[in-house]
């Protein structure tokens, strides 16, 4: 089976509403206004939704999560490398939750 | 493009956010492969797997896609596909309108299309960037390429392979996006004022995120913080005036 075009119309729906959302924020920033509140709220946005991506995986009722967190942090702080970071964060997990079902 | 008027070459520019998205890009190369097994169980042919990949290009709505998918046609949900697909990536308006300064007033609707290449990954680089007085739609799009390529390649791997592949959580690899996310967020520090803002998203983020399936805690949790973070900022000049 190549395709059908009941696929071929659900996939390029989905691909436009996609565009169709991710340009909308851009064009719809455009309107807000350059200072005061609209000014403000942009600013806040992008540590918030890092903040909204990262609480919930950390919160898994493990603490294995909660321990690479604290060396992930540790590591960035000291080396202020993103990679570094990240290597300890996975290694930590891995090993934690390796010793967590051990 | 808008970037001739910045001192960076683009190409210089377009592989630094390259370069910067490659700890994340190993987390999205994990999922790809796995998307492309499970792609595979849920009856699409390697032609719609190509496609659904290259053209909506985004994790989340794929796999959301995958459990509403039949092989047969004359079933295939093709509403609730679009329908999913809108409601799960709702999100990115809050990511997207963050990226206007990168571009210039005039040429906006030219400057939309490039959203095609917006991810959570390499937007996230980019406001790090822009956080430390950095970043260019070069960056972004260079990011974008790599987060593509990953994907594409790992789907299409994961598709030929077929069998069962690991959960990447046995690897802790579903962890590198939370490690680099929240080292991300670490440099974004400015000051105590940072502080309530983050723990209103973290907090709103987590009740949603155990209420509801899916990325709506990314949108509530974003919404709430930068709102609160806004508000505050606000009211502290007005007390101050």
């Amino acid at each position: 089976m190549f395709t059908s075009p009941e696929a071929l119309t659900a996939i390029v729906g989905m691909a436009l509403v996609t565009i169709a959302i991710k340009a909308s924020g851009l064009l719809l920033a455009d309107r807000l206004p350059r200072q005061g509140f609209g000014a403000a709220w942009l600013r806040h946005i992008p540590g918030a939704v890092l903040a909204a991506l990262v609480a919930p995986a950390l919160v898994t009722g493990s603490p294995a999560e909660i321990v690479a967190a604290v060396a992930t942090g540790g590591v960035f702080i000291l080396s202020r490398s993103l990679f570094a970071a990240m290597a300890a964060g996975v290694a930590t997990v891995y090993l934690v939750r390796l010793l967590l079902v051990g | 493009m808008s970037t001739l008027a910045s001192p960076y070459r683009f190409s210089d520019q377009f592989y630094a956010g390259a370069r910067a998205c490659i700890p994340v890009c190993i987390s999205v190369a994990a999922y790809g492969l796995v998307w492309g097994v499970l792609a595979r169980g849920a009856g699409l042919s390697l032609f719609e797997v190509a496609m659904m990949s290259g053209l909506v290009f985004a994790g989340s709505a794929q796999f959301v896609a995958l459990d509403l998918w039949t092989a047969t046609p004359a079933t295939l949900p093709v509403g609730p596909l679009v329908i999913a697909a809108l409601i799960v990536n709702l999100r990115y308006l809050l990511l997207t309108a963050t990226l206007r300064p990168l571009y210039p007033d005039k040429g906006l609707w030219r400057g939309a299309l490039s959203m095609y290449l917006v991810t959570d990954e390499n937007w996230a680089m980019t406001v790090g960037a822009m956080a430390r007085g950095g970043g260019s739609v070069a960056f972004l799009l260079g990011g974008g390429a790599l987060a593509w390529i990953s994907w594409m390649s790992t789907n299409l791997i994961g598709y030929g392979l077929g069998s069962a592949i690991d959960d990447p959580a046995r690897w802790g690899l579903d962890f590198a996006f939370t490690a680099t996310f929240l080292a991300l967020l670490l440099g974004m520090w400015k000051g105590r004022s940072d502080l309530i803002p983050w723990l209103v998203a973290a907090l709103a983020a987590i009740v949603t995120s155990h209420f509801v399936d899916g990325s709506w805690h990314i949108l509530v949790g974003g919404l709430a913080g930068s709102l609160v973070g806004a508000w505050i900022e606000v009211r502290k000049h007005v007390h101050q005036s």
